[in-house]
């Protein structure tokens, strides 16, 4: 039954690299304590090879010039771990969560979906890359056996069933202790017992796993006892175990802390670039998309004071809702930058946390006959983009709401569905043709005017800020009386005259309207 | 293989190609521009000739329509404006085409408009109303039947002081404790702080910013500009170069471009002009119920006596409307004809 196993070497300073990828080339260094006690605990192969190493203390990496010193940040290194379990999950439903840098995965079955296993393993290799991670990959056919490939050869390896022996063999003894030397967190007497394991395996001249393998089971049992033949096991790549599978919950967050605070919308742009495509790529791993963004920003100004008491006044959130699941980190980047603009932060930003509703994507087929209809992501951008020009609120479809009160709708979000097609056609025919229904263009607001009264009829209306909009009244029809709300503090009541003025040639048609509760005359808009 | 663009075909939409290494001159190769350089030049080949000859060494060329044979324009689908009349008048309203339809006040621009906007949402197509003056009716528009779910309503002349109108105005004697002059109707009209040109200015450009957004979003089927309310002087300031864009957008689109307003701006860039203007009697007769009932109160009013009638007897019914088809370039000559229709209003039965 074959295994694969994703180690991430170099775990803090491989997240940190995935939230900077523009890092990679310089010589870096992560640097892991309180100040001024703080020590490096990760470097590159560059600044290896410029003589920094683990447990150098910051001020004398300081003296290396070209050096890029990042702090440990577990944000990144959670996310990172996130986006290593989504790689995994995305090949196999049996995953587990074996470190913080490795996942071990069930590859049975998996060949009719992904192809053979070399192929399997190129593409959990490829899909670890786009998700940032410089991850070694390893096939074997049991869980140990492709830890310690993958935690001793680089790239893609894969050993074929009864050869583990033999490839790794040469592996030196260390990657057996790996995980836990590496590991500060482990308990100290674990660190100490790998330790003084190591120290007299060496004694005995054991240096790689074929050394240790080739010792007689007995005599390593009377040494070193029930720890030493789990070694032997480990180095003959013969262990057996099963595995214990996780379910990665569906949580997609990426955040950055900043070490300077952000005070332009344009640097904060770039990082939410990147953030944006680190999440798109975990969302498609996982076959999913978005409806909901939230963007959070930590304000420079959040003291520990405010920290404490949990007040969450200094955080800056917004949150994009969507009309329909989305994956395109272009799309989302732009309506955030539009959200931002119309909604500044108003103070520098110190930490960016951005998290994705996960979604099932919209599986919505065009057809032939259709007629078009727009592009969902384009009409996003769009409506974002008009909202800017003329007011959030001006912008959107209308719905009609549930009274008799004059302009009694409201807007909402516009959406491009085509569901819902075949019921329409049942209820109504296909393309039946109404008679033209006289419209009423509204004055928004209405237009105050002058009317001059006869027996309680308008005969001469006068508007002070409409020229065209006065003279004697041609015709006129009403009043037609209508009220309601009373029982409400906004109660409204109101007579109606449809008359008709002189506008030059022509004869006009507009819609008087008297306020019975305010005693005041308004042309509410024109028949046309 | 080098290649270049011959002709276009205006019907199919896609260049054809030649290959330029076969074809490397249009001059016969028998006759050389030899002797004086002022004597008779080349033979030119006539396309169709060029075209058959290169038909023979290469059979994918024989393909290849020349440009003389070319329609001038192919003939635009036309879709129903929802009004029969004008529909015969002029053929329906052409797609990927700019329309104007002008008009003063009361001509019937706007019940055109909405009719329109009905059949193209009977015809689930999505639509948008550009509103230059925050003019549309919303309770119209379900009158004349669109599908206000398939329809997008962009406010630029709405005032960002003006009030939600889910938040009505408060009555006398609420107003008086609780808001200021400034909220009452008619207080804040957009002349407040700013002068009428500027407004207009403002509106103007919101409106042109957000239809060259739209057109080139694409997909919808109709996008209307109601600049029905924008004084002449300030529709007269959109550049002509702007309609030659929109047309330009929405060329080889299904979406209809509509434009109302009081007089014609778009010059020729648009396809079909349509002047609408209010007959000689523009208030229809009462009929069925309306006028039953009218009959009913003037025999209680004034027995014996039809006419006058009393004002609450009156109804509004309908305008008569005359449609005059000023230009339409999908006829081969310049039309000049007429049409009259009439609309109803919602509560003529």
């Amino acid at each position: 039954m074959p295994f694969a196993c994703i180690y991430v070497p170099n775990f803090p300073l491989a997240a940190t690299l995935r939230a900077e990828p523009e890092r990679k080339p310089h010589a870096v260094a992560i640097l892991e304590g309180k100040p001024p006690w703080e020590k490096i605990i990760a470097v590159n192969e560059k600044a290896a090879r410029m003589g920094i190493a683990p447990g150098m203390t910051k001020s004398q990496a300081e003296l290396c010039s070209e050096l890029v010193l990042r702090p440990r940040s577990p944000l990144q290194e959670s996310a990172a771990h996130a986006a290593l379990l989504d790689c995994a999950q995305s090949f196999s439903p049996c995953v587990e969560d074996a470190a913080c840098d490795t996942a071990l995965l069930d590859l049975a079955g998996m060949e009719s979906v992904f192809g053979s296993f070399p192929e399997i393993s190129r593409a959990i290799y490829q899909r670890a890359t786009t998700l940032g991670l410089a991850a070694s990959v390893a096939v074997a056919s049991n869980p140990d056996a492709a830890v310690l490939t993958a935690r001793g050869f680089p790239g893609v390896t894969l050993i074929p069933a009864g050869k583990e022996a033999e490839r790794l063999g040469s592996l030196p003894l260390e990657v057996l202790f790996a995980n836990r030397i590496e590991k500060d967190r482990s308990p100290g007497d674990q660190k100490k017992n790998a330790e003084r394991l190591l120290e007299t395996l060496d004694r005995w001249g054991i240096r790689n796993l074929h050394a240790l393998a080739a010792l007689p089971e007995v005599a390593l049992s009377e040494r070193l006892g029930q720890e030493g033949l789990r070694l032997r096991q480990l180095a003959r790549g013969a262990a057996a175990r099963t595995l214990v599978p996780v379910e990665a919950p569906l949580v997609f967050e990426e955040a950055v802390a900043l070490e300077h605070p952000i005070v332009l919308l344009e640097p904060l742009a770039f990082l939410l670039n990147r953030l944006l495509d680190q999440l798109c790529a975990r969302l498609a791993s996982r076959a999913l998309a978005t409806q909901e963004l939230c963007l959070t920003l930590e304000l420079e100004n959040f003291s520990p004071r405010h920290r404490q008491a949990k007040i969450n006044n200094q955080q800056f959130l917004r949150t994009l809702r969507l009309p329909q699941p989305m994956l395109d980190s272009k799309v989302f980047l732009k309506l955030l930058q539009l959200d931002l603009n119309a909604h500044p932060p108003g103070a520098p930003i110190v930490k960016i946390h951005l998290a994705a509703a996960p979604a099932h994507p919209r599986s919505a087929q065009g057809g032939l006959f259709l007629p078009p209809s727009p592009e969902p992501e384009k009409l996003e951008l769009t409506l974002a983009r008009i909202a800017g020009i003329v007011g959030e609120n001006n912008v959107g479809a209308v719905e009609l709401r549930d009274t008799h009160r004059p302009e009694g709708f409201r807007m909402r979000r516009f959406m491009a569905e085509t569901s819902g097609k075949l019921e329409r056609e049942k209820v109504s025919g296909p393309d039946e043709e109404k008679s033209a229904v006289t419209a009423l263009r509204r004055f928004r607001p209405a237009l105050r005017v002058h009317v001059t009264l006869e027996n309680s009829q308008p005969v001469r209306v006068r508007c002070p800020k409409k020229k065209d909009l006065q003279g004697d009244v041609l015709w006129k029809a009403g009043p037609w009386r209508a009220s309601g709300d009373w029982w409400e503090r906004e109660a409204w009541a109101r007579d109606e005259w449809d008359l008709a003025l002189r506008n030059g040639e022509a004869i006009s048609f507009y819609r008087l309207v008297y306020d019975l509760l305010g005693g005041n005359w308004f042309v509410e808009g024109t028949y046309d | 293989m080098s290649s270049a663009v011959v002709s276009t075909s205006a019907a199919l939409g896609r260049p054809f190609l030649f290959d330029a290494k076969a074809v490397p001159e249009l001059s016969l190769p028998s006759q050389p521009s030899q002797g004086h350089p002022r004597a008779r030049p080349p033979q030119r080949i006539h396309p169709t000739d060029f075209s058959v000859n290169l038909a023979s060494s290469d059979p994918r060329l024989a393909h290849i329509t020349s440009a003389s044979r070319l329609d001038i324009r192919p003939a635009p689908e036309m879709v129903s404006s929802g009004v029969s009349s004008i529909d015969a008048l002029t053929g329906g309203l052409p797609r990927g085409c700019l329309t104007e339809i002008c008009g003063s006040a009361s001509s019937g621009r706007t019940t055109l408009l909405l009719s329109a906007l009905a059949a193209a949402t009977r015809r689930e197509e999505f639509c948008v109303v550009i509103d230059a003056s925050d003019a549309l009716d919303p309770h119209s528009a379900v009158a004349a039947g669109v599908e206000l779910d398939r329809l997008l309503w962009v406010r630029c002349g709405a005032s960002q002081n003006f009030r939600n109108p889910e938040k009505p105005a408060l009555p006398k004697k609420f107003r008086q404790n609780n808001q200021s002059a400034s909220d009452q109707p008619g207080a804040n009209y957009p002349d407040s702080g700013q002068s009428d040109s500027r407004r207009f200015e403002n509106c103007l450009e919101q409106v042109l910013r957000a239809t060259d957004l739209l057109l080139e979003s694409g997909g919808f089927g109709l996008v209307a500009l109601d600049l029905g309310d924008l004084p002449q002087p300030a529709a007269r300031h959109i550049p002509l170069t702007t309609w030659f864009r929109f047309r330009r957008a929405i060329e080889h689109t299904s979406t209809i471009l509509l434009a109302l307003e009081q007089h014609p701006i778009a010059g020729s860039c648009s396809s079909l002009l349509l002047q609408l203007g209010s007959s000689d009697d523009p208030i229809l007769p009462a009929e069925g119920f309306a006028a039953e009932r009218r009959k009913k109160i003037c025999r209680i009013e004034q027995p014996g006596f039809d006419l006058p009638c009393p004002t609450h007897a009156q109804l509004l019914t309908g305008l008569a409307i005359t449609a005059e088809l000023i230009r339409s370039r999908l006829e081969r000559k310049p039309a000049r004809s007429s049409a009259a229709f009439a609309s109803k209003t919602a509560w003529a039965g």
